[in-house]
């Protein structure tokens, strides 16, 4: 694990030798690469641990084949139509994306206004919470009675889904910040867009981020349950195509992809976040490293 | 007018004639949901140019509240405030206020942090720049200008929000219970500081502390504050010599003198009146 040093605590420069603490250098790349596989071998382990069983269990015969296929046979199904595969998970990835993106978007927007405006909080919090509890598989029919069989009646799933815990999360970081720090704010004569910018904004990111990463893996179902509704592309299609042949490797394979696909959104938010709050995920990953020793 | 360092006056002598703060009969009142709370009632104040004033009384009086009027953060019920012969309303940007917390934004730099005043007051980037390490060395922050907040200790990070509150030369510098969250080590190392950066900048200062020691040793005149509703008990001249070496000033006859005279208005205080 990190070090127990990795806790650094600065001290005036005469006090350095007496109280025996020394400013430390922030971490170098191969020190950060030995952080990150030390973040990361536990899941993957687990991961590869599930996929030996998922094996075992199909190569021992104990299940039968068209139930639970091998992995082999559900890699076998995906190369075998490996063009099919990435034209669907080509679909529901460009839903995913451009859904995720608009909520992020209209959330962020939503809340500005929310926070700056109790007026609009009062009227706008409870048709939130509206749109939020109707089951989204509930209302999916009724975008595509409205928007036909295309994209959009996906994306606006995949928005829908995103969107709550996004203006939840920005609403929360927005109104977070330190009383005082406002005040020292308007005695430096700081503007409404300079607070905004310059304090506000940047101390609502933490809360944000840890919307975004819920959002990121709520696109990725809303959009297939757009698909599930009415589509004739996608991977909630091919899943329902599948379903239908009683494909398991197909219908695995699908599974697996979908899951991979909000995975490695849900990694790249974090990936992001870490870059965009530094100071934020190196003060976090200290905690981790006390805790855990 | 005390200058060194080759920090240019605090402030223009034209603009500033007379005291540099004025509070006149001030009261303020505050609602809230179940009563009337009267925080402050005839206060009346004068604070000349280049003063060390303290302000001590118990908690909850009303020490905070003076400094939020003087800042215009606050606007009292009733009276007057005025800062160099100008009424207050609104927030005012000549001064330079510090909280008990440092207030410092976590994913800024210490030199970052202090750097944020010029940000926001538009001042020119290369002279707010090396103001800002002329800052930092007399604080002795040197070494430390690319630390972040959560890398510093509860003293560094209150010498960055001091600096911070320096950048602009403000010709007052509030202070609320600066060092109230501080070990009693590093209070007496920022105290024997604070004396010397006053002394070094001539800025005007108004202390809020609940140190007794704290207030005789820095101030020139050290105000003290009966209960709720807060007003002003007494006024207590130190006259302690400019140059305080902090151990022998401590052990001073006029030291024990004044902080023996606070002690016994703050202990006789609830029943006075």
């Amino acid at each position: 694990m990190v070090s127990r040093s990795s806790t650094r605590r600065l001290q005036p420069p005469g006090a350095q030798a007496a109280s025996g603490v020394t400013a430390r250098n922030r971490p170098g790349p191969a020190e950060r690469l030995a952080a990150a596989t030390a973040r990361t071998w536990r899941p993957v382990a687990v991961l590869a641990a599930l996929f030996v069983i998922w094996w075992a269990v199909t190569a021992a015969g104990l299940i039968k084949p068209y139930l639970v296929p091998s992995p082999a046979r559900t890699l076998d199904a995906v190369l075998s139509q490996s063009a099919y595969f990435a034209h669907n998970t080509w679909i529901t990835t460009y839903e995913t994306v451009l859904g995720f993106a608009i909520a992020i978007v209209v959330g962020v927007l939503a809340a500005v206004v929310m926070v700056y405006s109790p007026t609009v909080e009062k009227s706008l919090y409870p048709l939130l919470l509206f749109a939020q509890v109707i089951p989204k598989i509930a209302i999916a029919p009724l975008f595509v009675v409205w928007l036909g069989f295309g994209l959009s009646p996906k994306i606006v799933v995949a928005v829908l889904m995103a969107f709550f815990p996004i203006v939840i999360s920005a609403v929360t970081g927005l109104k977070t910040i330190d009383p005082e720090m406002l005040q020292l704010s308007s005695t430096m004569g700081a503007g409404t867009g300079q607070t905004f910018w310059k304090i506000r904004f940047p101390a609502s990111l933490p809360h944000l981020f840890s919307g975004l990463k819920v959002a990121a893996t709520m696109a990725v179902t809303g959009a297939v349950v757009g698909e599930f509704v009415g589509a004739n592309e996608g991977l909630g299609y091919v899943i329902l195509q599948a379903n239908g042949n009683l494909d398991t490797p197909v219908l695995f394979a699908g599974l697996l992809i979908m899951s991979l696909l909000g995975v490695v959104l849900f990694a790249l938010v974090e990936l992001l976040e870490n870059f965009v709050l530094p100071w934020h995920a190196s003060r976090r990953r200290t905690d981790i490293a006390t805790t855990s020793l | 007018m005390r200058t060194g360092n080759g920090i240019a006056p605090p402030y223009d002598p034209e603009v500033t004639t007379g005291a540099a703060v004025e509070i006149d009969d001030v009261e303020v009142r505050f609602r809230t949901r179940k009563q009337d709370v009267t925080a402050l009632r005839e206060v009346s104040l004068r604070v000349e140019p280049g003063e060390f004033v303290a302000i001590v009384g118990a908690s909850g009086c009303g020490k905070s509240t003076l400094l939020k009027l003087v800042s215009g953060l606050l606007s009292p019920s009733s009276g007057r405030v005025r800062l160099h012969g100008q009424d207050v309303r609104g927030p005012r940007r000549d001064i330079g206020y510090v909280f008990q917390r440092a207030a410092l934004l976590e994913w800024r730099t210490a030199r970052r942090n202090i750097l944020l005043q010029a940000e926001m007051r538009r001042m020119p980037k290369e002279g707010a720049r090396e103001r800002a390490d002329e800052l930092m060395a007399m604080t002795g922050l040197t070494g430390f200008e690319d630390a972040y907040p959560h890398e510093l200790s509860g003293g560094m990070q209150q010498r960055v929000a001091l600096c911070r509150a320096l950048l602009h030369q403000p010709p007052v510098l509030l202070m609320d219970e600066p060092f109230g969250a501080l070990d009693a080590l590093t209070r007496e190392q920022m105290n024997v500081e604070l004396r010397r950066i006053w002394r070094e900048t001539g800025t005007t200062v108004l202390l809020v502390t609940h140190s007794i020691a704290e207030a005789v040793y820095l101030a020139d005149r050290v105000i003290v504050m009966t209960p709720r509703p807060g007003t002003v008990a007494e006024i207590i001249p130190v006259a302690l010599p400019a140059e305080r070496k902090y151990g022998e000033t401590m052990a001073e006859p006029e030291f024990a003198r004044a902080t023996g005279r606070i002690r016994d208005l703050l202990g006789a205080a609830p029943g006075a009146e």
